[in-house]
């Protein structure tokens, strides 16, 4: 089937990229503005500026560390220059991403100051992006494909429309040995009985409801009401949501009819057990889920809006897909595929679903979406509990 | 016909209005997913693109399916054609 094929940047470790960033990444908050001026001197290589990385400590600090490295290692990335404040932290960056076998240089700041580190790092980010913009994609089949999904703004037509053409796909790319990841952990509450049953197996059904019951534990300890207009979001309730057991049931729609997950990963955790589908724990919101995503390893994002989310990643292209006709009519130029035929009767989901994987496959070989288009670089780190 | 709503599940309490135009009065044709009929409704209320419509008259405190799963309580009694929303149907988590 030559329709299931595409061409991507095949990494030192095997592993199939569909873009070639050259990144500079900050250890913590204080390095931003470096690694932002060495950016802006090496054109062709991007910052990705964030907010933490000072004072964390247990479970939080793995989490930091996990999706930092992870960040670096996803095949999006031909190469990476880490910026630090203190070496020790850096390096242990540095020596994460470099098990990939990919270029990664660290660089920290006390004793040297800002500038002195910016001209260091820009001239090791210069050599790279210059070897880098040299590589050439080579054909790829699916199984070297991974792809992670997320809904967002939804509203009932991402029940009946968007959702379940990206759970065809998921249907569709399964056999094909595809690398598929889903989460969103508070977003299935009162779905989470049937989400339960599609896992592949009762173990991995168990460990889904004991990540899911933790979730709920953080939820219950921390509410003060029941997060109407959090979640459901405001967003979502103006699009017609009303409890968050509907939204449920049409985030699940994304995961198709058949297909069973494998395995449930912590966030940020590199799937482990091979092709299949994938279970992630994260957080509902949408920049937090993609980054955590990305920084497991996965390629290409799809992202079924109701109202109309505009979210992207700086490393992971995010695939917008809407059957809200009002959405793709004012929105038009966030919408990548746009599915409200569904709604009008005028395709079937089959045919809605073959569309998504031609605008994927698309993308993979090198086309923009629309997030990538318009500059969207939502890095945002997950932070577990306070600082100490 | 227009298809004006369109329902997940044959046991569903409510359907989602796909069309921006439901205004009290008008005969409405829907769609039933699963099992792929064609049902009719007349609206009571406006009801926007997206919003929920009662297909049946329901109670204050009943459960209300779509999906053909629990998706909360009635908290008000709900006539067939009205709105479902915020204003008489809550969740039973959180």
């Amino acid at each position: 089937m030559a329709r299931y094929e595409f061409y991507g940047y095949r990494r030192e470790n095997g592993r199939v990229g569909i873009r070639n960033h050259v990144i500079i990444l900050p250890l913590d908050d204080l390095s931003n503005a470096a690694a932002e001026a060495v950016a802006n001197n090496i054109k062709g290589t991007l910052a990705l500026p964030h907010a933490y990385g000072r004072l964390q400590f247990g479970e939080d600090l793995e989490l930091h560390f996990r999706t930092l490295i992870g960040t670096g290692c996803n095949p999006n990335v031909a190469a990476c220059v880490v910026i630090g404040i203190e070496p020790g932290w850096t390096g242990r960056v540095v020596e994460g991403i470099a098990a990939t076998g990919k270029p990664v240089a660290g660089f920290s700041i006390e004793t040297n100051g800002d500038l002195s580190t910016i001209a260091a790092a820009s001239r090791k980010a210069q050599e790279f992006v210059q070897w880098a913009t040299e590589k050439q994609r080579e054909r790829c089949s699916m199984e070297d494909l991974f792809v992670s999904t997320k809904c967002g703004e939804s509203d009932t037509t991402s029940g009946l429309g968007s959702c379940p053409t990206v759970g065809n796909l998921i249907d569709k790319l399964d056999p094909l040995h595809v690398t598929n990841c889903f989460g969103e952990t508070s977003e299935l509450t009162g779905a989470e009985v049937v989400c339960a049953s599609r896992a592949a197996s009762k173990q991995v059904g168990d460990k889904f409801m004991q990540v899911f019951n933790a979730y709920q534990e953080v939820i219950e300890r921390h509410k003060t009401s029941d997060l109407s207009e959090s979640q459901p979001t405001k967003g979502n309730i103006a699009g017609g949501l009303t409890t968050i057991e509907e939204k449920a049931f049409g985030n699940l729609q994304k995961i198709g009819k058949k297909t069973k997950f494998i395995d449930v990963l912590k966030p940020a955790e590199a799937p482990g057990k091979g092709p299949g589908l994938y279970y992630m724990d994260t957080s509902s919101a949408a920049a937090e889920c993609v980054t955590l995503q990305a920084a497991a390893g996965f390629v290409v994002h799809l992202f079924p809006t109701g109202q109309g989310n505009i979210i992207g990643n700086p490393i992971e292209p995010v695939i917008k897909l809407t059957a809200n006709p009002r959405t793709a009519r004012t929105m038009r130029e966030h919408v990548d595929l746009d599915v409200s035929g569904l709604l009008r009767r005028e395709m079937n989901l089959d045919e809605a679903g073959d569309r998504l994987i031609d605008v994927m496959l698309r993308t993979c070989n090198g086309r923009l979406t629309c997030a990538e288009a318009l500059g969207h670089r939502e890095f945002v780190m997950t932070k577990l509990y306070q600082s100490a | 016909m227009t298809t004006s709503f369109i329902v997940h599940d044959k046991a569903d309490t409510v359907g989602v209005v796909v069309v921006e135009d439901v205004q009290p009065g008008k005969d409405l044709t829907g769609w039933v997913m699963e099992t792929d009929e064609t049902i009719t409704l007349k609206s009571l209320d406006p009801v926007p693109l997206g919003h929920k419509i009662a297909l049946r008259d329901v109670k204050s405190g009943d459960t209300v399916l779509k999906y053909g799963h629990d998706v909360g309580r009635a908290v008000a009694d709900i006539g067939r054609g009205r709105h479902v929303h915020v204003h008489n149907l809550k969740t039973k988590r959180w």
